[in-house]
């Protein structure tokens, strides 16, 4: 071996590594993409990795319409006991109407789902909770029934339940005593991530509106991210600075 | 005379009316050995259910829809036993053990009525892929899974 | 230093203390049935809803936790700024504080959507909730006065009464800024959100516990042969009087503050100006007029204010006044809708934009006087079996810090 083939030799291994290195940083960003765009598995457990959020477009809804409430309802087996004043309701319409200019508008309100929710903070033994990937739910195990977190949410969000219930759906547990409030479909976010649909945004879809849009708002890729991203969006009360998931277009 | 009095009502205890003798479930086996299961089921329980609320972890295994679904008891009216009678599974040992749970105050006690309700079905925004709540019970009873029909029926 | 003999157990064969134990275990009874209700049937029987979530239980428990933080004040005068013209009394002072706090306690615990869950409530704590440091706060204040009676009642240990003492008053200044915060904690509601609520509490405090003990004070002395030493009454007159006071001085600062801001306009229009709701009448006329402007010219009129009757007259109507102010707090606080869209009209099937309808139910109102039931029955069968009330007055009251 002479002195030109062993430079030849190394230069071909620094080429090589070169490509190498190129390539490998080109795909490595995909591979991770591909990671976040995955569903994670039923049994593995949830992470902050993803951020569930909704943007809802409220110039697409109407007065009269409330797909959303009774696609949650039916989901939930939110059935009303003809009491209006303690029934639940995770979801409804809002009416507004703007007092200077008599303007009137239409949209869904819910559980925010904030990044800072007073109803975490308030909870004496915790069952009010955030979870690692932003779905704040109520551990009904461990509620107590004191309805601190009514009295702290800024949005009405929570109901409690005032009756004894039977019949409850299998994937809704409910029961008398305990609060509650919209999951963001969580046993459809745990089975199909990304992909999952909450009642709300399916029935919205259904009913030919396409006005709510749920995603991972942790996704630079996801729909919901991009539109954000280029339309933008304002969250309600947000000189109250809770950062919340759930965010709106639309309203003036 | 007391000896044999009492030898006889230790051996009538044994078929006593009382000592309930819950019935089998569907499928083989449960998902754990029936020891371990009479011991430690309240553990198994109590441990996925922080896992599931609190961590998303759906484990078929241990799923206690998974449960009420397998241990569904059916009565001689066709009907399926609720937890306040007495044929239901759970409530046959935890009424003679004096045991309260408030396990079904919230939860469902026997599986959901409609088939093709929105309630059994979680279903694939894509229509491509229905999955129910648990699998091996199903599939052992439908030979078909329902179809891909949307649920927004009646 | 007192020697034990200075006390002693009420003595109470007659047929009128087994009336009146008779009474209270039946008020505790009805109290008890109406949380049973509660429970089994659910809180669709009562007048909470989703939108007043807290009740007259709520506003019955709140007094009687705010009252008992007062009550202790004559036992930390006594101890804390070496007031020993109190001495005397200290014990039942302290008794008084657990009881009442024992009687709110039990009422708030039955309310609870789920109160088989107490022990859940236990043992899994969020430390971020000032609830659950309330649980701590309202626990240890009963063992703390708890202590603090025993110690005073055992002399070997009466010199460590002092720095029990002072424990037990920082406790109680805590656990009433605690019980206000609850409030002022919640930036949802434009009724609350305010640094001011602890504070305000901790004067509201000072009045309703010692309007309570006064109140038992002249209940104990009418009742028994053991009549109170003439100075105590006067001073303690003179200083609910002062307390009164304090209590409209925060709640002018409050409602004044509000008035200031557009923002918060809103709420002082509805607390106190609306007509079309019962907190404005409620206000105005129980909470100033009768709660606090009779008795104060009960209290500074000096040919009335040296009556027993009057004073007694005066104590109940600042009770009175101190329940018409916590319900037009709580429950005129959660009635105001909330404002998710300043400048719009809202309305929704959920009673968005709409005031709060809530109307307290007999179950409610038994569950509350329960309470109070408990609290009497706790002290009625104390002062009979355990010796706090003192036989009879000092010959000269002295008032040099002594310890």
């Amino acid at each position: 071996m002479n002195a030109g083939t062993q430079f030849a030799d190394h230069a071909r291994r620094r080429f090589l590594k070169g490509i190498g290195l190129t390539l490998g940083a080109s795909i490595a960003p995909g591979a991770l993409f591909v990671e976040l765009a995955r569903a994670k598995p039923p049994t593995e457990a949830v992470s902050n990795t993803n951020r569930w959020g909704l943007l809802i477009d409220t110039s697409k809804c109407t007065d009269g319409c409330d797909a959303c409430v009774r696609g949650c309802n039916d989901e939930h087996g939110l059935d009303g006991k003809g009491r209006p004043a303690t029934d639940a309701q995770w979801i409804r319409k809002l009416s507004i109407r703007q007092r200077s200019t008599g303007h009137r508008h239409s949209l869904p309100m819910l559980c925010q789902h904030c990044d800072e929710p007073p109803c975490v903070d308030v909870c004496p033994t915790g069952a009010s909770f955030k979870r690692a990937d932003g779905i704040v739910l109520v551990d009904k195990h461990i509620c107590i029934g004191c309805r601190y977190c009514m009295m702290a949410c800024p949005y009405k969000a929570r109901s409690f339940i005032h009756e004894t219930l039977r019949d409850q759906l299998p994937h809704a547990p409910r029961g008398k005593g305990t609060v509650e409030s919209c999951t963001l479909c969580v046993h459809r976010v745990d089975r199909f991530g990304g992909d999952a649909l909450p009642a709300c945004a399916e029935a919205c879809a259904e009913a030919g509106h396409n006005a709510i849009l749920f995603g991972d708002l942790n996704d630079t890729g996801s729909e919901i991210a991009e539109r954000l991203h280029t339309q933008g969006g304002r969250q309600i009360r947000a000189d109250l600075r809770l950062n919340t998931g759930v965010r709106y277009q639309g309203i003036p | 005379m007391l000896l044999s009095s009492l030898l006889w009502a230790g051996c009538a205890a044994a078929e006593s009316p009382l000592v309930p003798t819950p019935k089998k479930g569907r499928g083989d086996v449960c998902v754990e050995a029936t020891d371990v299961m009479r011991r430690n089921h309240m553990e198994f329980i109590l441990h996925q259910r922080d896992d599931t609320v609190h961590r998303g972890i759906r484990s078929s295994k241990h799923s206690f829809v998974g449960c009420i679904d397998c241990h569904r008891v059916q009565k001689t009216d066709g009907q399926l036993a609720r937890f306040d009678e007495p044929q239901h599974f759970c409530s046959g040992c935890h009424a003679y053990a004096a045991v309260k749970i408030d396990c079904f105050e919230c939860h469902a006690d026997r599986p959901a009525q409609d088939k093709s309700s929105a309630a059994r079905r979680l279903h694939h925004p894509s229509n491509s892929i229905v999955q129910t709540t648990w699998s091996l019970a199903e599939q052992a009873d439908d030979r078909s899974l329902p179809s891909t029909v949307r649920a927004d029926a009646p | 230093m007192k020697h034990a003999s200075a006390f002693a157990q009420i003595e109470a064969r007659g047929p009128g203390y087994a009336a009146l134990v008779s009474i209270l275990t039946v008020v505790l009874l009805a109290g008890l049935w109406a949380a049973h209700n509660m429970e089994s049937q659910g809180h669709h029987i009562t007048g909470m809803n989703n939108q007043v979530v807290w009740g007259i239980p709520h506003v019955f428990a709140v007094f009687l936790i705010v009252a008992a933080s007062g009550a202790l004040n004559v036992a930390s005068l006594s101890s804390v700024f070496g007031r020993t013209i109190y001495r005397p009394l200290a014990r039942l002072s302290a008794l008084l504080a657990i009881a009442l706090l024992l009687g709110g306690l039990a009422v708030l615990v039955l309310d609870l959507g789920r109160p088989d869950r107490l022990i859940v409530a236990m043992t899994y704590y969020n430390l971020k909730s000032i609830f659950a440091w309330n649980i701590f706060l309202y626990t240890g204040f009963i063992v703390i006065a708890g202590v603090y009676v025993w110690f005073m009642m055992e002399q070997r240990f009466q010199p460590l009464s002092k720095p029990v003492g002072f424990l037990a008053f920082a406790w109680r200044l805590t656990l009433t800024s605690g019980t206000g915060s609850i409030f002022g904690f919640l930036v949802a509601r434009q009724a609350y959100d305010a640094a001011v609520m602890a504070p305000m509490f901790v004067a509201m405090s000072f009045a309703f516990g010692t309007a309570v003990f006064l109140i038992t004070l002249l209940t104990v002395s009418c009742v028994t042969t053991r009549p109170v030493d003439k100075a105590v009454l006067d001073r303690q007159s003179r200083l609910l009087s002062i307390f009164v006071v304090a209590v409209l001085y925060f709640v002018v600062m409050f409602h004044v503050t509000n008035l200031y801001a557009a923002e918060h306009r809103d709420i002082v229009r509805f607390l106190l100006f609306d007509g079309d709701h019962p907190y404005a009448k409620l206000f105005w006329i129980g909470q100033i007029a009768l709660g606090s402007a009779l008795p104060l010219a009960l209290l500074w009129t000096p040919r009335l204010s040296r009556s027993s009757i009057v004073r007694f007259v005066a104590a109940c109507l600042i009770v009175l006044g101190g329940l018409v102010q916590l319900y037009v707090i709580i429950i005129g606080g959660q009635a105001h809708p909330l404002v998710l869209f300043p400048g719009y009209e809202v309305s929704s099937p959920f009673f968005d934009g709409e005031v709060g309808q809530y109307a307290g139910t007999v179950n409610e109102y038994l569950l509350g006087i329960g309470g109070v039931g408990l609290t009497v029955l706790v002290v009625a069968l104390s002062v009979r079996v355990l010796p706090i009330v003192p036989k009879k007055p000092p010959a000269a009251p002295t008032d040099h810090a002594v310890t």
